[in-house]
């Protein structure tokens, strides 16, 4: 069982981004860099919210 | 050998014939196994890999304890969506809860993390539902 958040994030983000990839687009080469813009999104707006959090929490 | 247009896949000619009839049956087989319409439909790379793929993240959430439970009611509408969306899986929902995984432990560290995986497996299946009608409809290849 994968325990560490990070891990977490990133698996979930990986899987969810490829999902996306195949459905919304058809070239292999467009599929890539949508999957990887959705993938950096996803772990991007993660990090920044957790940040703000921190912030926030003091 | 010689090779016949018929017998490669619709996704390797880059283009699908639209089959209007093979719809109802495909969106069926699509809701009970991810990524099963799209084989029936002759898309079997995607469809491997939609299984693999949503089977994957289904799996992992259930490795992180989530419980897969229906609320049923409106007085908590987001653990009704959450629900359904699990159930929108298919038959590794019902696999799972037949193999003793539905208690799920909320105590786990992980549990909320267990409910984002199963759940969003489910919505994602879905949408591989929807992409299977329109590819049997042609509006997609």
């Amino acid at each position: 069982m994968i325990r560490s958040h990070l891990l977490n994030l990133l698996s979930y983000s990986a899987l969810v981004a490829a999902v996306f990839a195949v459905l919304l687009r058809r070239e292999p080469r467009s599929r890539l860099r949508f999957g990887a813009m959705v993938f950096g999104a996803f772990v991007l707006s993660a990090l920044l919210a957790g940040w703000l959090m921190a912030q926030v929490r003091g | 050998m010689q090779t016949t247009s018929s017998n490669t896949e619709p996704e390797q000619q880059g283009q699908s014939i639209p089959r209007p009839a093979a719809a109802l049956p495909a969106c069926v087989i699509g809701s009970l196994v991810p990524g099963g319409g799209h084989v029936f439909l002759g898309a079997r790379q995607r469809g491997a890999f939609f299984f693999l793929a949503l089977s994957g993240l289904f799996g992992l959430g259930l490795s992180m304890d989530a419980r897969l439970a229906l609320h049923a009611g409106l007085d908590d509408p987001l653990a009704l969506v959450i629900g359904v969306g699990q159930m929108a899986i298919g038959l590794p929902y019902l696999v799972a809860r037949a193999l003793g995984f539905a208690a799920g432990d909320i105590r786990s560290a992980t549990f909320d993390y267990g409910i984002a995986f199963t759940s969003t497996a489910g919505l994602l299946n879905v949408l591989v539902v929807l992409d299977v009608i329109d590819i049997a409809l042609g509006r997609k290849t």
